[in-house]
């Protein structure tokens, strides 16, 4: 039905999120009509994130320097460390433009279940972080599951013997968010984390 | 084929980019997976937490096969214990366990009520007593429950306190003097009953711990769910 470049780059498309081979086949079609203001663009911005995105080596975060905007950048507040599962809790954060400190990616959460121990995550580097002398606080933005928790309370753990303060994350009702609509869960942690208005 | 039952969720793995398949823990059905159609989503997510409750529909063509759930959330005991590092240890080790013990399909009602009532016991100040008696009743339901009636070596029923680590019966002070190096402590709580003291708390997740790392985990190839080493590390004064 079509070339052999052509079928290369659908069964690559299927293979991202959120497409399957139906989809793949219209996102490829619909680049080649737009070779010139898509394909093209799109192929050089792949090629250039493929030569020059790394991991950086101080947060586990992706950029094209090594270490990443954020750490680098003198404004952020060096005395915060915002600890998150993967880059896109970061990115979550960034979104917010309220956290103005750095950051730490652990890499995944532990999980009996997927065999990650503490061994395969980026802790290690977080304590001599924390050991440092920049660092007073670390927060903890672990997801709420028991996965997350139980990594955010293994840390809290290590963390003991450093000299700085360790917090997490409120867990509770949602900006926007109707009782009504809430599972239990979160009413019962919003309820226990309620505090004087 | 189709069953509806109250079960306990012990975990769940995502599959594709909207599922997830789920492994429950049902009193008349036992451990059972299945596939949660739409499991990956922002309003399952929190359901498919290790210890909550849920009313499970389970649906296949044929018994044999991996068949899909629906899950209607009953209870959400994980999300209460989030904040507490020991009774969050306690829920995950106790849903590792019966995971990695019992076999698929294959009911267990003693231990699902067990199981339940130490869910409930969680919130409580004796969860860590109901969770070392909940130990006890799952090396019984695997067929090495401890025989803690009476000596193994004279008979008596006083003054039991040690356990045999070959037989899994009690030893009685007496009698196990001379072996008192190998034998492993009895703590009187698990005799007497009421609460056990921190290191008898301790005492008893050793001794519980020994039978299911010998006869348990190891015959399939496996060791103790690292949430209950942090457990016993959350115990130690």
């Amino acid at each position: 039905m079509a070339g052999p470049e052509i079928e290369r780059m659908i069964q690559l498309l299927a293979k991202l999120p959120g497409l399957g081979p139906r989809s793949a086949r219209r996102a490829a079609l619909f680049l080649v009509k737009r070779r010139d203001s898509l394909l093209d663009p799109l192929s050089r911005a792949l090629a250039d994130a493929a030569a020059t995105v790394k991991t950086c080596s101080v947060c586990g975060n992706y950029d094209s320097t090594d270490p990443c905007a954020i750490c680098a950048d003198p404004k952020r507040d060096a005395s915060q460390i915002c600890v998150v599962e993967d880059v896109s809790g970061l990115w979550a954060m960034e979104r917010t433009g309220l956290f103005r400190g750095r950051y730490h990616v652990l890499g995944g959460v532990l999980s009996a279940l997927d065999g990650i121990g503490p061994e395969d995550l980026n802790i290690p580097a977080l304590l001599a972080r924390a050991r440092d002398g920049q660092v007073s606080e670390v927060i903890l933005a672990t997801g709420a599951t028991v996965d997350g928790q139980t990594t955010a309370h293994y840390i809290a753990d290590r963390l003991k013997d450093c000299p700085v303060s360790v917090s997490g994350l409120a867990h509770g009702v949602p900006v926007g968010g109707e009782l009504d609509y809430l599972d239990d869960g979160t009413i019962g942690a919003a309820l226990r984390a309620r505090r004087p208005v | 084929m189709e069953w509806s039952e109250e079960a306990i969720l012990l975990s769940a793995r995502r599959h594709g980019e909207a599922g997830a398949v789920a492994t429950l823990f049902a009193r008349g059905k036992g451990v059972h997976a299945g596939m949660v159609p739409g499991g990956a989503s922002r309003a399952m997510r929190g359901v498919l937490q290790p210890g909550n409750l849920v009313l499970a529909t389970w649906r296949a063509r044929l018994s044999e096969q991996l068949g899909s759930f629906h899950l209607d959330p009953l209870r959400d005991v994980a999300g209460a214990l989030l904040s507490d590092a020991a009774r969050l240890s306690a829920l995950s080790s106790a849903c590792a366990l019966v995971e990695a013990a019992l076999p698929e399909r294959e009911a267990h009602p003693a231990l699902w009520d067990a199981t339940r009532a130490l869910l409930d016991a969680l919130p409580s100040e004796s969860w860590a007593t109901v969770y070392v008696h909940w130990e006890l009743a799952l090396l019984r339901e695997l067929g090495f429950g401890l025989d803690l009636s009476a000596c193994a070596a004279t008979g008596v029923t006083e003054e039991l306190c040690w356990v045999s680590p070959k037989s899994g019966r009690a030893v009685s002070r007496q009698a196990g003097e001379p072996w008192r190096t190998k034998l492993l402590p009895l703590p009187a709580f698990l005799l007497a009953g009421g609460e056990g003291r921190a290191e008898d708390l301790l005492a008893g997740l050793a001794l519980t711990g020994y039978f299911l790392d010998r006869h348990v985990m190891a015959a399939h190839g496996l060791s103790l769910p690292a949430a209950r080493s942090r457990l016993v590390d959350r115990l130690r004064p």
